[in-house]
């Protein structure tokens, strides 16, 4: 998993039913030290994220599976809001 | 998998149920040399490991929630596997 910053939000209300109940932030991949690292991709929310939150995410086939019951269609999905964090 | 000092960790209370009372560290990737480099890793703590520690990281997802014995998949990419006490090798060649 990494960081990302949350910087923005996207509306769509023409989308895949499965993305319905969920949101879609612009997010900025960071570093530990919240610098960004690549480009800003659009994320699928499942864990209650706000605007400037630094959360953590997963990519990839990963990202598809966050609900019990159903899969989504996305490859970057925020799984973690980071409260604290803490290095060397 | 790959070889990673761990640098640091992480708290986070609202997250999926999948990282619920697991230990988050931030990993950073380190190649033969000791070089730092790539971006930090987190990865959920299977060996009890600390700041400073080098590490195995294993980061993929049905290998992993197998691992944590969920029986289908999560969310969860990357778990450290070991704590390494020595490496030797000859330079990569090729």
């Amino acid at each position: 998993m990494r960081l990302g910053r949350i910087i923005g939000k996207v509306w769509a209300t023409v989308k895949d039913p499965k993305l319905d109940g969920t949101t879609l932030y612009i997010m900025q991949p960071v570093n530990e030290a919240d610098q960004p690292t690549g480009m800003p991709v659009v994320a699928v929310d499942t864990v209650g994220s706000g605007e400037n939150d630094l959360v953590y995410w997963v990519g990839g086939g990963d990202a598809t599976v966050p609900f019990e019951d159903r899969s989504i269609p996305s490859d970057v999905t925020i799984v973690g809001i980071v409260d604290h964090l803490e290095t060397e | 998998m790959i070889i990673g000092k761990v640098i640091g960790n992480l708290v986070a209370t609202q997250k999926h149920y999948s990282y619920q009372n697991k230990k988050l560290l931030l990993v950073k990737p380190i190649d033969l040399q000791d070089r730092k480099e790539k971006d930090v890793i987190i990865a959920v703590d299977t060996v009890d490991a600390g700041v400073g520690d080098k590490v195995l990281v294993m980061s993929e997802g049905n290998s992993t929630t197998e691992e944590l014995g969920f029986e289908r998949r999560q969310p969860l990419r990357s778990i450290v596997i070991a704590v390494i006490d020595h490496i030797e090798h000859h330079n990569a060649s090729g």
